[in-house]
């Protein structure tokens, strides 16, 4: 083509109306476009009923935990955003080692109790807060464990070997819901009868266990994908089996498998909304005791339009930082 | 320097090796020269034990090549190697690729380790891209990044597999340039290559493996121009 001309009338003529069937295929996308906006903009404006949405928000982010004490919430969120902005700002990344440990504990107190805080139960963790305490504390105990899964299939050593492909290979032959509910039932009786597991300890046992293995998978992949002369120039080099994966098989392997490692983590998200089955009021579940309210009966469109529109924009989030992670990496 | 005695290996059934000899004193070069499948390059990598081999011996500077992790550690620390397809490490820069073996292996402050590598890229002719990334550089510059990565380690002997075997023609010089230097500085290196011009220059002997066997061993002048095997005359024949 030769010069383009940038005029909106020129660009409608080129990419919508150049042939006839192109411009009635145009008309035709259109006017269903169109139907579908008129059809979603009516019922939200003049048909859906928003008060469900509008005056239970506060259970909706943190369900039933105690008013009195949300200050500690919001100082939690002080830290968490405080904790991502110094680790994009701050060019030097040694001290996070140390920062993020202190952060992680002191959110975990913030949100519990004790030591001179008013302690609140896990019962009482609802709504958003126990969606995204549940899945971060799944991400970054499945991630390690998917790593030394997936170094394990690798391993000369026949048991490991063996013991990891068995593991990877039953878990993923499982569904997760089957998962959960053997954490819930199960693992109370295979472990001692003095340690008793918190409900919310259990479920995250479930998402941890299952997401390791497909996380396994993941990493082997990237694993896979390193020429061998990789390792054989670090060997030559004199590095040592350990070097030699944590220096140069495992940053390039993790690099190549960000994509894919990320969608696990979206999915992980997502599948929180089971724990909802297990009588754990995370966002899903509050969304039910929400609708059981009598005077909210029947409001199930506004609902979970609502919060599918949370879920989106935590998991929208994670992709965006994952294709910023895979072009910073080249 | 290194003595390998009777080196033979197997792949499954197959003898890739089938009782090869090689003794290399201090500052020599030696080519090993031979058809593709004759085992020349297996034969060099069991010297940094990237092979191994089911019966013989080999010594490297009075230490002899075992089993043992930590020995073949050691080993791989005093032997350098220089690979076809470069093996530069790509999520590091070229300095980083200098400088990763002295600071994690050998223990030195960033600082020595940096200045070594500097003093090294600047020698190879690569100091101006010491902050770039390996897929930045072109093959010929690649390949003498990854001389300098080796020298980092400041190792006894230098081991080349081919190293301009994967490079454009017009790259092949800068790279036997730098190894000529290298020669002349006093290294022990063992090359296998089909580079005849470097062979016929730099050599202090030149070998010609065959069929896992080891045919004739000479200096230059009698390897071209006199060689005593039938096998020699052959090859010869095909290269020149």
């Amino acid at each position: 083509m030769n010069a383009k001309s940038k005029t909106p009338i020129a660009w409608l003529q080129r990419n919508l109306f150049n042939t006839w069937y192109n411009s009635l295929w145009t008309i035709v996308c259109f006017a269903l476009l169109s139907w579908i906006a008129y059809g979603v903009g009516n019922w939200a404006f003049n048909k859906a009923q928003w008060e469900v949405v509008t005056s239970n928000l506060p259970l909706f982010f943190v369900g039933r935990y105690p008013a009195d004490q949300v200050w500690r919430l919001w100082l939690v969120l002080v830290i968490v955003v405080g904790t991502i902005a110094t680790g994009i700002l701050n060019r030097k990344r040694r001290f996070l080692f140390i920062l993020i440990p202190v952060c992680v504990l002191s959110i975990l107190w913030l949100i519990g109790g004790g030591f001179f805080l008013t302690t609140v139960g896990t019962n009482l963790w609802n709504g958003l807060l126990l969606t995204l305490l549940a899945a971060s504390i799944s991400i970054v105990l499945a991630f390690p464990i998917g790593i030394l899964l997936a170094l394990g299939r690798q391993s000369s050593l026949p048991i490991l070997r063996g013991f990891c492909t068995i593991y990877v290979e039953l878990v993923r032959g499982l569904p997760l819901i089957g998962i959960l509910f053997m954490a819930q039932v199960m693992l109370p009786l295979v472990l001692p009868s003095q340690i008793q597991l918190d409900r919310v300890v259990r479920a995250i046992a479930g998402l941890v266990l299952f997401n390791a293995a497909y996380l396994a998978e993941n990493v082997r992949g990237g694993l896979q994908s390193i020429p061998r002369g990789q390792v054989e120039a670090a060997k030559a080099l004199g590095l040592n089996t350990s070097l030699s994966l944590l220096l140069i098989v495992l940053p390039q392997a993790l690099r190549t498998s960000i994509p894919a490692i990320v969608g696990q983590f979206i999915s992980l998200f997502k599948d929180t909304s089971l724990l909802s089955l297990f009588a754990l009021v995370e966002l899903t579940g509050i969304t039910r005791s929400i609708l059981a309210q009598p005077e909210y009966l029947g409001r199930y469109a506004e609902v979970y339009l609502f919060i599918g529109l949370i879920y989106w924009v935590f998991c929208y989030t994670m992709s965006q930082v994952s294709r910023k992670l895979e072009r910073k990496s080249i | 320097m290194l003595i390998a005695e009777n080196v033979h290996k197997w792949y499954g059934k197959f003898q890739v090796l089938r009782g090869v000899s090689l003794t290399v004193s201090p500052g020599e070069v030696v080519v090993i020269m031979g058809p593709s499948g004759s085992g020349k390059s297996t034969f060099i990598r069991t010297f940094n034990a990237l092979e191994d081999y089911q019966q013989g011996r080999i010594i490297i500077d009075g230490t002899e090549l075992s089993a043992d992790l930590r020995n073949i550690d050691t080993i791989r620390q005093e032997v350098g190697m220089v690979f076809q397809q470069f093996n530069l490490f790509p999520h590091l820069t070229v300095l980083q690729n200098v400088t990763l073996a002295p600071t994690y292996v050998r223990k030195w402050s960033k600082a020595k380790a940096e200045e070594v590598a500097l003093q090294l890229l600047e020698r190879v002719g690569i100091l101006e891209q010491a902050q770039k990334f390996p897929g930045q550089l072109s093959g010929g510059q690649q390949q003498r990044v990854a001389i300098a990565r080796a020298l980092a380690m400041q190792p006894k002997i230098m081991l080349f597999d081919e190293p301009t075997s994967a490079l454009d023609p017009e790259m092949v010089r800068e790279v036997l340039d730098v190894m000529r230097s290298l020669a002349e500085s006093g290294m022990t290196m063992i090359v296998v290559t089909h580079e005849v011009g470097f062979a016929r220059e730099v050599a202090d002997r030149i070998i010609l493996m065959d069929e896992g066997l080891l045919v004739e061993s000479a200096s230059p002048i009698e390897f071209f121009q006199h060689p005593k095997e039938e096998r020699t005359r052959k090859f010869l024949s095909q290269i020149l």
